[in-house]
């Protein structure tokens, strides 16, 4: 990009957006989210580990990871873009999203559990 | 630029922009992100939505039953390939190679049809066996999480093909390298949405 800066100064002078990729970002980004898609997966279908909370809560961590992966090395994120509007951008989404998800959990399991009996459905339907 | 000057009552000049031509550096971009964001807000809802009723079988099929993962791994490879390829038509395009560029979009464009192939393909195997939406609380918010992420998908292989149709008609201009990486965010953000669709639905649902 260094080298375009120089001729195409006048009309192309905000084509330099801080765009820089290589092969080997890509190559990168793609082997550990292979790595990261095949685990998960051989994990669940060989039942590797038995216990399926316990598989559950792995790879739910190794979804964690690849997310950092992908946006790493193809959403090209970091502190720095956008002098760092994008970042905050991502952190302030990141934090209602999580509060969204984990609320509604832990919200809806309590409703759930502390749900009155049901009896029986025919009882339901003759009720005022 | 285009821009009128007219005076103000004390002097100083007052600019105009006209005809739009004037855009601060990287807005879009940030712009684009923000859009993404608010998407991965929708996306979320859904996955709450999930969450809360992806056990509510209705005495019907569960995950367990219905999900097919090895088709399932092999749509998320399809995605995966489809990321990368665009990340070699991202290089391409740095480096102005027009054709290299379009090839390597053609190349994502028909993994992400093979994509929503096998999503169609699986939808249609799942109504067919009395499966479909209105079966269980459970299908249903499958049903929305999995087919708005589709839809995503779809409306990104639209994209992809009007942006391929513009460069081969203009050229890499300006204009269409800022749409190309607009693209690009949108297409890896499918990606990272795929990777919780895959974990918590197919393989959290098949356990």
């Amino acid at each position: 990009m260094a080298a375009d800066h120089s001729h195409d100064h006048h009309d192309d002078h905000h084509d330099d957006d801080g765009f820089h990729v290589s092969y080997q970002g890509y190559a990168t980004g793609f082997i550990l989210s292979v790595i990261l898609t095949a685990i998960p997966f051989w994990l669940v279908m060989g039942k590797v580990l038995g216990n399926p909370k316990l598989t559950g809560l792995v790879i739910l961590g190794f979804a964690a990871v690849q997310m950092v992966v992908h946006m790493v090395y193809f959403l090209h994120m970091n502190a720095k873009v956008e002098g760092g509007w994008s970042m905050l951008a991502l952190l302030f989404t990141v934090a209602l999203v999580v509060i969204m998800l984990a609320g509604s959990v832990w919200v809806m399991y309590h409703m759930n559990t502390n749900m009155m009996p049901t009896p029986d459905p025919a009882a339901m339907r003759n009720m005022p | 630029m285009t821009a009128t000057v007219a005076t103000h009552v004390n002097g100083a000049p007052v600019y105009y922009d006209q005809a739009g031509a004037y855009h601060p550096p990287n807005s879009t971009m940030l712009g684009f992100w923000l859009y993404l964001m608010s998407d991965c807000l929708i996306f979320a809802v859904l996955f709450a939505v999930y969450a809360v009723l992806g056990r509510s079988y209705a005495a019907g099929p569960s995950g367990a039953d219905l999900f097919d993962l090895p088709l399932v791994a092999v749509n998320t490879g399809l995605l995966l390939f489809s990321s990368i390829t665009y990340g070699f038509a991202m290089i391409a395009m740095q480096a102005k190679r027009q054709g290299q560029m379009l090839a390597w979009l053609a190349v994502t464009g028909l993994f992400g049809l093979g994509f929503l192939g096998i999503e169609l393909y699986e939808f249609h195997h799942l109504i067919h066996e009395g499966a479909g939406p209105q079966r269980s609380a459970f299908l249903s918010s499958f049903f929305t999480l999995v087919g708005t992420h589709g839809l995503h998908v779809t409306f990104g292989c639209i994209w992809l093909v009007t942006l391929m149709v513009q460069v081969a008609k203009h050229g890499l201009t300006t204009a269409n390298r800022r749409r190309l990486m607009c693209l690009s965010m949108f297409w890896h953000f499918l990606d990272v949405v795929w990777i919780g669709v895959f974990t918590f639905v197919y393989l959290m649902g098949s356990m």
